[in-house]
């Protein structure tokens, strides 16, 4: 294996079209592991953690763009970016340890293609946007588009992500992620449920939408829950509608940490709690 | 496989070192450097007994290549207090019997420290939180988590 610490983004992408077995290094926390575990190694390792500006948050039209290389911890420690997407940082949050924490990236969280990866149904619900560099230039595409199957992401040859963003919001808005673990801390998600609203002044839901982890190969997005709870202040009928709309939208897998019908009914569970607090952050009082 | 030059800082002093590609900053620090106070309970960043902080922040020195710290600082638990001068962590982990086999008391003081340093006065949720991951084998964790109350304590100049 050689070590390769990239100088900017053109040279990832140059790596990344020779015909090597390539792999990219972020926090390396998915990386490391994997290659212990196997212990199988790549033919290079490309470091993109100094390319410049990957490892800052920066404010750009009124929303976040986070960097490649930016920690889950840097991300905890941005309040402007925690009051304005307090849902996609607690998701982050909740990747590992504070060790983990101290390295593991939000976009390393969506490129490892885990079902459970935290972070993701946060991104689907907030619409994040991922920046992606590649042979044929930059592009800015909606992680959902992302998403493929489980351990791989739709990223064409020598694509990569250099940043994602999260856009602007209105004043009434909020989001949350809330996941269903046996503990309650360092475990993968059995079922889990990201959602952002925006209510208008009367404190009704304008706009929804509801995604979901670990209960499918990827990460979904539940149109049928959102279009449940638009036009309502989350009274008991839409949050049973949302409920039912999240389990006709599961398709999970049977194991120890959880059987089909229980991630199925949980993560209806988890969609209607985390509906209620970010009504509630969006300055609802359901 | 040539091996990689790195220069970095380790515990305040300049240090230069030779690894190969595949080796952690764990292997590096114990093999190479013969700073064998992180120790290896896991690999694969689960147990927090390797716990460093680069930087200042908190990580794994499992789940870091050697390669990627060249130009950064290095903080082990040889870099705090000294047998004759110990850590108020260190004093207090003592006076508590927070320790029995010792593997993870390593990590739990690096990861404590970092602590303090950005919460001088931590709730003892905050502290139970913040070491989720650094497991114990052996103590049951009550007495680590009121040994590092008692350490903040008294760095917060508190009498005992
Ligand atoms: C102890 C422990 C606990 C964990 N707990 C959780 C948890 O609770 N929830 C959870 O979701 N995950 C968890 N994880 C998994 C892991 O920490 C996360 O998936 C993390 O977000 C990965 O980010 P990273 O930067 O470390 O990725 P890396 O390991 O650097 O990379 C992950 C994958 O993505 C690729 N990649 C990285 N960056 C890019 C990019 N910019 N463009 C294209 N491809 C890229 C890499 O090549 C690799 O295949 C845990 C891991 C450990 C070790
Ligand atoms: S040895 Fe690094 S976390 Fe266990
Ligand atoms: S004292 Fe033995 S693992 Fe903690």
């Amino acid at each position: 294996m050689r070590y390769v610490v990239a100088k900017d983004s053109r040279e990832v992408v140059d790596l990344l079209m020779e015909d090597k077995a390539n792999l990219l290094l972020a926090g390396g926390t998915d990386v490391l592991v994997r290659m212990r575990l196997d212990e199988r190694y790549p033919d290079r390792i490309i470091d993109i953690k100094k390319i410049p500006g990957v490892a800052e948050i920066t404010e750009e039209s009124g929303g976040f763009r986070i960097g490649a290389a930016v920690s889950g911890a840097q991300m905890g420690e941005h309040s402007q970016l925690k009051a304005l997407w307090p849902g996609v940082v607690e998701a982050v949050e909740l990747i590992g340890s504070t060790q983990v924490q101290g390295r593991a990236t939000m976009a390393g969280n969506l490129c490892n293609g885990s079902p459970a990866a935290d972070s993701v149904p946060a991104m689907l619900a907030a619409q994040a946007v991922a920046r992606v560099e590649g042979p044929e230039g930059v592009s800015d595409q909606p992680v959902l588009a992302l998403l493929d199957a489980p351990g791989q992401t739709k990223l064409g040859k020598a694509e990569f992500i250099t940043s994602i963003f999260l856009p602007a919001r209105p004043n009434l808005a909020g989001d949350a992620y809330l996941r269903f673990i046996p503990r309650t801390e360092m475990d993968i998600a059995v079922a889990s449920a990201g959602v952002s609203l925006v209510l208008d002044e009367a404190g009704i839901v304008i706009e929804a939408s509801v995604a979901l982890g670990a209960v499918a190969p990827t990460a979904v997005m539940v149109s049928g829950a959102a279009q449940a709870l638009i036009g309502t202040r989350l009274e008991a009928a839409p949050l049973q509608a949302c409920a039912a709309a999240c389990a006709a939208a599961c398709s999970p897998i049977d194991d120890k940490r959880g059987t089909i019908e229980f991630r199925t009914k949980v993560a209806g569970v988890m969609a209607c709690r985390a509906a209620i607090t970010a009504y509630q952050r969006a300055g609802g009082q359901p | 496989m040539s091996k990689i030059h790195v220069s970095t800082q380790v515990n305040g002093d300049q240090v230069e070192f030779l690894c190969e590609p595949e080796e952690t900053l764990l292997d590096v620090l114990r093999d190479h450097l013969n700073l064998t106070g992180a120790k290896e309970g896991c690999g694969t960043g689960d147990c927090g007994a390797c716990s460093v902080t680069i930087d200042g922040r908190l990580v794994a020195a499992c789940l870091v290549l050697g390669a990627e710290v060249e130009g950064s600082a290095v903080e082990t638990v040889e870099g705090i207090g000294a047998p004759d001068a110990l850590h108020p962590l260190q004093r207090q982990i003592l006076q508590h019997a927070a320790l029995q086999c010792g593997i993870c008391t390593p990590g739990i003081i690096v990861a404590a420290k970092a602590l303090l340093a950005q919460n001088p006065d931590p709730s003892e949720q905050e502290v139970r939180y913040w070491l989720a991951g650094n497991l114990c084998r052996c103590t049951g964790y009550d007495k680590i988590i009121r040994a590092v109350l008692a350490a903040a304590g008294e760095m917060r100049g508190e009498n005992p």
